[in-house]
C-alpha cells in the first residue's frame, strides 16, 4: 500500500458514489423488510449487499491508490485503461458458456421432456429466457462493452472516460445480467420477448445504459484523431439505439413499488407493435449494428489490411440503421396487425438486404491480397466465417419477411433455425475471433496459447452449426407443411400432436448440434486462460504516433 | 463540394453524429407505431370483449410468468387451415386488454387463442399435472405445483387498479368487490356469485380445479384458459361491420 500524500483526497465521484450506494443499501434494506413477494425481498437483499460491497470496493480502491489518478498520457502516449476490458472478456466467457450450456438443456428438454422435472425453477418456460439473456445480453453483450471499451480507445488514442465510470458500466451491466437471470427462475417476467426482466432491473439497466453511453461519448470527443473512426459509428448506433428501444418497449405500472410485479403500459396491437418494433431491432442493432463495429475493427485489424471500401461503410452505415428500424412488423404477418404495417414491414425488410450485403462485402474484401492468411489463421478464419453467416442470414430473414413465405415459417422452428444460423455463425464466431484477438492484446501477450485449439474449436463449432441449423430447416418446413396438409377429402390430414411426434429425431439432431457448440466454448476457455496463465509477455516497443489524415 | 466531403461532419462531429443517428432512426417506429393509436380502424369494435375477472386475471399471471407464449400463440391467422383447425381468425379486440399481449412467436404446441370450452375442466388438471397422462407424446413441461400455490384473494384489487391506471376499464364496483369476487368465480355455491355473473358477463363460475377451499393457481389458470376466445359470438359477429 502506498504512503498516501497529503494531497490525497477522494475524487467527487469516489465520495459522491460511496454515498449513492450506501443510501441505495439502505433503502434495498428497507425494500427488502416490506416486500410483498419473496422474488422481490430476494432482489432486494442481494442488491443491499452489491450496494454494501461497491461501498467497501469504492473505499479500498481509495486507500490503494496513489494520489494521483491515473494520468491520460504517459511519455506522450495514450495510458489505456484495460481493466473494465479484461474483466468484461472474463465475464464474456462465463456467461457464454453458461448460456450455451442453458441452450443444451432446453434443447434436450423439448427431446426429452422428462427433463423438465415437473419442478416451476427448472421448466422450459423459465428456462428459455435464461437462455437466450445469458447468450445474447450477458454474452453478446459484455463482448460489445469489453470490445467497444478498447477499440474506442484505440482508435481516437484517448484513454477511456471516467475513473470509477467504466467500472461502474461493467460491474453493473453484469449485476443487472444477475437480477435478470435470477428473476426468471424464480418467475419474476414480463414475458416480453427478449424483453423479459421486471421494471426494477429495467430501471437499473437504464442507469448503466446511459452512463455507457457517456463513458464511450466523452472518450470520442477526447480523441486525438480528426475523424471518428468507423467502427465507433456502428458502436454509436448500437449503443443510442438501443436506449431508445429499451425505453420505448418497456414503459410499465408496478403494482407496488415493494412487489415485482408490474403492468406494461402498452396492450393488445399497440403492445405487439412497440415488442416487435423492440426485438427486431434488438436483431439489428445489439447483435448487427453493435457486432459490425467489432468486423470494422477486428478483421482489417487481425488480415492487416485497410477496410475494403471507406464509401461502402458510409452507405452501409446510414442505410442499415435507417433501414432495419421498419421491419419489426414481419414477426407480425397475418396477424390482427393492420394490413398496412405489415406490407410497410415486408417492404423495408426486403430492402434491408441490400445494405446487409453491402456490409458483408466490405468485410469479406477487406481480405485483398491476405486470402492466403486464411489457410494459416484460424482466428482470422473464424471472423471471416462469422461474415459468411451473416451474408447467410440476412439472406434468409428478408426471405422470410415475404408474406407466403411467412404463412409457412412463421411459428415453426424454421424462425428457430433462421436465429441461430445469425446467434451462432456470425455473432457467436465473430465474438470468438474478437476475444481471441482481444486476449493476447489486453493481457499484454505475444499471441495465444495455441493456434491447434482454435482450430479445433473453429472445426467442432461449425459442425455443431451446421447439424443445428439443418435440423431446424427440416423440422420447420415438415411441420408447417404438415399444419397446411389436407387429404383428398378435403380434412386437415395431422393432428397437432402428430407434427409434434415427428419433430422428435431433429430436435436429438439439433441438441446434439448444440452440444458440439458447446464442446467449442469449452476448448476456447481452456485456451484463452492457458493464454493469460503461461502466455510469453509481449515488449512493448515505444513508437511516436501519428494522426491519421 | 462532393457528398463524401460533405460527410465528413459527421465523422468529425461526433454531437451532429448522434443527432444523425437519432432522426433517421426515429423515422421508421414513428410512421409505423403513432397511427396504430389513433387510426380507427386498427382496433375494430366487437360486442362482448370485456376486461378480465379476478381469477382470470390471477390465471393470466400465472400464464406469463410460467412463460407458456413461449411455446404457445394466441393468434389464429386468417389461413385456411388454421380457421379449420383453430377457429375463427383472430380479432385485435379480442387482446385490447391484455397488458401484455400474448400473441406469442412459437407453436411447440397448438394455438391458445380460442381453446376456452374446448375441453373439460377436468382434462386441463390432469394434463395441467401431467401432460403425458393424456397426450402421451407430448413434451409440455407438468405443472403439479399449481395446485398446491394458493391465489392470494387481497391482493388482486391492487392488480386491477394498476390495470385500470394504464386505460383499462375496470369499475369502481369491480374494483371494491375483487376479492370477494375471485372466491365466488371458484366457488358455485358461494352466495356472491350471482352478483359476479351480473359484474362480469359470460364468465363462467365452476370449481376448477374440484377442490375445495381458498383458489388455487390451478383453478385460475383453468379459468383464464377456458375463456380464451369465448367472449366474441361468431354467430352474431358482424365482419362487414367495421367497413366504411
Amino acid at each position: 500500500m502506498s504512503q498516501p500524500s497529503i494531497s490525497k483526497t477522494m475524487t467527487t465521484g469516489e465520495s459522491g458514489l460511496s454515498v449513492v450506494f450506501a443510501v441505495t443499501a439502505f433503502l434495498c434494506v428497507i425494500a427488502s423488510a416490506k416486500a410483498l413477494d419473496a422474488p422481490f425481498a430476494f432482489h432486494a437483499a442481494l442488491s443491499a449487499f452489491a450496494s454494501l460491497a461497491a461501498v467497501f470496493c469504492i473505499v479500498n480502491r481509495y486507500f490503494d491508490r496513489p494520489a494521483a489518478l491515473p494520468p491520460a498520457e504517459i511519455n506522450g502516449r495514450p495510458n489505456y485503461n484495460m481493466g473494465p476490458i479484461k474483466f468484461t472478456a472474463v465475464m464474456a466467457m462465463f456467461w457464454g458458456i453458461a448460456g450455451f450450456l442453458v441452450g443444451l438443456i432446453i434443447a434436450s428438454q423439448l427431446a426429452w421432456p422428462a427433463l423438465n422435472f415437473d419442478l416451476p425453477w427448472t421448466s422450459f418456460g423459465r428456462l428459455r429466457p435464461l437462455h437466450t439473456s445469458a447468450v445474447i445480453f450477458a454474452f453478446g453483450g459484455n463482448v460489445l462493452i469489453g470490445t467497444s471499451f478498447y477499440v474506442v480507445q484505440k482508435s481516437c488514442r484517448a484513454r477511456l472516460a471516467g475513473d470509477l465510470a467504466p467500472w461502474f458500466v461493467v460491474l453493473g451491466y453484469n449485476y443487472f445480467i444477475l437480477v435478470a437471470g435470477t428473476g426468471y427462475l424464480l418467475g419474476v417476467t414480463q414475458s416480453k420477448e427478449y424483453a423479459e426482466p421486471e421494471w426494477y432491473a429495467d430501471l437499473w439497466l437504464t442507469i448503466v445504459w446511459v452512463t455507457y453511453l457517456l463513458v464511450f461519448l466523452v472518450t470520442v470527443i477526447k480523441r486525438k484523431e480528426p475523424h471518428i473512426f468507423v467502427a465507433n459509428w456502428f458502436y454509436l448506433a448500437f449503443i443510442v439505439t438501443i436506449a431508445v428501444l429499451h425505453l420505448g418497449n418497456n414503459p410499465a405500472l408496478p403494482v407496488s413499488v415493494f412487489g415485482s410485479k408490474s403492468y406494461v403500459a402498452w396492450g393488445g396491437i399497440q403492445d405487439a407493435m412497440f415488442q416487435w418494433w423492440y426485438g427486431h431491432n434488438a436483431v439489428g442493432f445489439f447483435l448487427t449494428a453493435g457486432f459490425l463495429a467489432i468486423m470494422y475493427y477486428f478483421i482489417p485489424k487481425r488480415a492487416e489490411r485497410p477496410i475494403y471500401s471507406y464509401r461502402l461503410s458510409i452507405i452501409h452505415f446510414w442505410a442499415l440503421i435507417f433501414l432495419y428500424i421498419w421491419a419489426g412488423p414481419h414477426h407480425l404477418h397475418y396477424t390482427a396487425l393492420p394490413d398496412w404495417t405489415q406490407t410497410l414491414g415486408m417492404t423495408f425488410s426486403i430492402m434491408l438486404w441490400m445494405p446487409s450485403w453491402g456490409g458483408m462485402i466490405n468485410g469479406l474484401m477487406t481480405l485483398s491480397g491476405a486470402w492466403d492468411k486464411l489457410r494459416t489463421d484460424p482466428v482470422l478464419r473464424m471472423l471471416v466465417v462469422s461474415v459468411a453467416f451473416y451474408g447467410m442470414s440476412t439472406f434468409e430473414g428478408p426471405m422470410m419477411s415475404i408474406k407466403v413465405v411467412n404463412s409457412l415459417s412463421h411459428y415453426t422452428d424454421w424462425t428457430i433455425g433462421h436465429v441461430h444460423s445469425g446467434a451462432l455463425g456470425w455473432v457467436g464466431f465473430v465474438s470468438f475471433g474478437a476475444l481471441y484477438c482481444l486476449v493476447p492484446w489486453v493481457w499484454n501477450r505475444k499471441g495465444l496459447y495455441s493456434l491447434k485449439l482454435v482450430n479445433w474449436h473453429f472445426w467442432i463449432a461449425t459442425l455443431g452449426i451446421v447439424l443445428y441449423i439443418s435440423a431446424m430447416w427440416v423440422s420447420g418446413i415438415l411441420q408447417g407443411l404438415m399444419w397446411r396438409a389436407y387429404t383428398s377429402l378435403g380434412f386437415l390430414e395431422y393432428s397437432f400432436i402428430e407434427t409434434v411426434e415427428a419433430m422428435h429425431p431433429f430436435y436429438i439432431i439439433r441438441a446434439a448440434g448444440g452440444g458440439l457448440f458447446l464442446i467449442g466454448a469449452l476448448i476456447m476457455a481452456y485456451n484463452l486462460w492457458m493464454t493469460v496463465r503461461v502466455g510469453e509477455a509481449e515488449v512493448q516497443m515505444p513508437v511516436a504516433l501519428q494522426p491519421a489524415e | 463540394m462532393s457528398f463524401w466531403t460533405r460527410h465528413q461532419v459527421f465523422e468529425k462531429n461526433s454531437i451532429i453524429l448522434i443527432v444523425g443517428i437519432l432522426l433517421v432512426i426515429a423515422i421508421g417506429g414513428l410512421v409505423e407505431i403513432t397511427p396504430l393509436f389513433y387510426l380507427k380502424s386498427t382496433i375494430e369494435a366487437v360486442d362482448g370483449v370485456r376486461p378480465y375477472t379476478p381469477l382470470e386475471l390471477a390465471g393470466r399471471n400465472v400464464y406469463v410468468r410460467e412463460g407458456c407464449y413461449l411455446c404457445h400463440s394466441q393468434m389464429i391467422r386468417p389461413l385456411r387451415d388454421e380457421v379449420e383447425r383453430y377457429g375463427h381468425f383472430s380479432l385485435a379486440a379480442e387482446s385490447m386488454y391484455d397488458h401484455p399481449f400474448q400473441w406469442g412467436s412459437k407453436r411447440t404446441g397448438p394455438d391458445l387463442a380460442r381453446v376456452g370450452a374446448k375441453y373439460s375442466d377436468d382434462w386441463h388438471v390432469t394434463h395441467l399435472t401431467n401432460p403425458r397422462a393424456i397426450v402421451p407424446q407430448s413434451v409440455m413441461p407438468g405443472y403439479p405445483f399449481l395446485s398446491r400455490t394458493e391465489v392470494d384473494p387481497d391482493t388482486i384489487a391492487d392488480h386491477m387498479k394498476t390495470l385500470k391506471a394504464i386505460g383499462t376499464p375496470y369499475t369502481d364496483d369491480q374494483i371494491a368487490n375483487a376479492g370477494a369476487d375471485l372466491k365466488a368465480q371458484a366457488d358455485p355455491d358461494n352466495a356472491g356469485s350471482d352478483a359476479f355473473s351480473k359484474r362480469y358477463a359470460k364468465a363462467v363460475v365452476r370449481n376448477f380445479d374440484g377442490k375445495t377451499g381458498t383458489p388455487t393457481e390451478m383453478d385460475a389458470l383453468i379459468a383464464y384458459l377456458q375463456m380464451l376466445g369465448t367472449l366474441v359470438d361468431f354467430k352474431i359477429y358482424n365482419e362487414k361491420a367495421n367497413l366504411r
